[in-house]
């Protein structure tokens, strides 16, 4: 099939982001049940030991940028699919990003600062 | 090319449409996510009381979590992420042609609704019975 593609051509690479973050996430979310059942969450000294083991704390690194990029690949494509009037798009395209990256750097504030 | 624009019935009114299952799944994992995006800067205030070794810092996470309204908001939100999860799993197989029949399709909806309600009452015997 002869197939002329258009546009700006990352539609396939925010497909496959998508799919490779809600994986990372996926996975911390077994890390995470499993350090539950093993009394990860039976008090707070307890949580807070958990999340300051290194490899721990790498992967939630990992699980905070893969979840803000997430968000905003299905926020962004919330937006596309309702808004029509592009300048109100847009508008709420630049808020979401400020948003989500202001909020990233909040949280990786609340992982590193321990 | 004219012949086929053909002047079909369109029936989209949405108030009397019935959606199918695997469509019901799929606008409530639009639903999920949107609300968790809404409900993340709540989370990560959630997550820094947590996480801060001060007293203080964790006498108001305990004061905020034992609160039932919030108690009821944080279930809420442990539906959304469920659901959220076992939806995604269920395009990620999706995606790589696993159960994309209609029979399969339809029975692996149902599962994803079954097994997030179920996991969400887990939690809530979790948080609400201290099991």
């Amino acid at each position: 099939m002869n197939r002329i593609v258009v546009g700006a051509h990352y539609g396939l690479r925010d497909w496959l982001a998508q799919r490779v973050t809600a994986v990372v996430m996926a996975l911390f979310t077994v890390i995470l049940v499993g350090g539950m059942i093993g009394g990860a969450t039976s008090s707070l000294d307890a949580w807070r030991g958990f999340i300051a083991q290194p490899v721990i704390r790498f992967c939630a690194f990992l699980f905070i940028l893969s979840l803000f990029y997430h968000v905003w690949i299905g926020i962004r494509d919330i937006w596309m699919d309702y808004i029509k009037p592009t300048g109100l798009r847009l508008t709420l395209h630049v808020l979401t990003l400020l948003a989500l990256i202001g909020q990233a750097g909040w949280a990786v504030q609340i992982l590193w600062r321990l | 090319m004219a012949e086929t624009t053909k002047t079909r019935p369109k029936f989209l009114d949405l108030a009397v449409i019935r959606l199918p299952l695997p469509g019901f799944v799929s606008i409530l994992h639009r639903v999920s996510g949107a609300g968790l995006f809404l409900i993340l800067p709540f989370l990560l205030c959630l997550l820094q009381l947590s996480l801060d070794s001060r007293p203080e810092a964790g006498a108001a996470f305990l004061a905020l979590t034992g609160n039932v309204f919030v108690k009821l908001l944080l279930l809420g939100l442990c539906w959304a992420y469920l659901h959220h999860f076992c939806a995604g799993i269920r395009f990620l197989l999706l995606d790589v042609h696993v159960g994309i029949e209609i029979d399969a399709a339809r029975r692996s909806a149902k599962a994803v609704m079954v097994v997030s309600l179920l996991l969400t009452t887990f939690v809530a015997a979790k948080i609400f019975g201290g099991i």
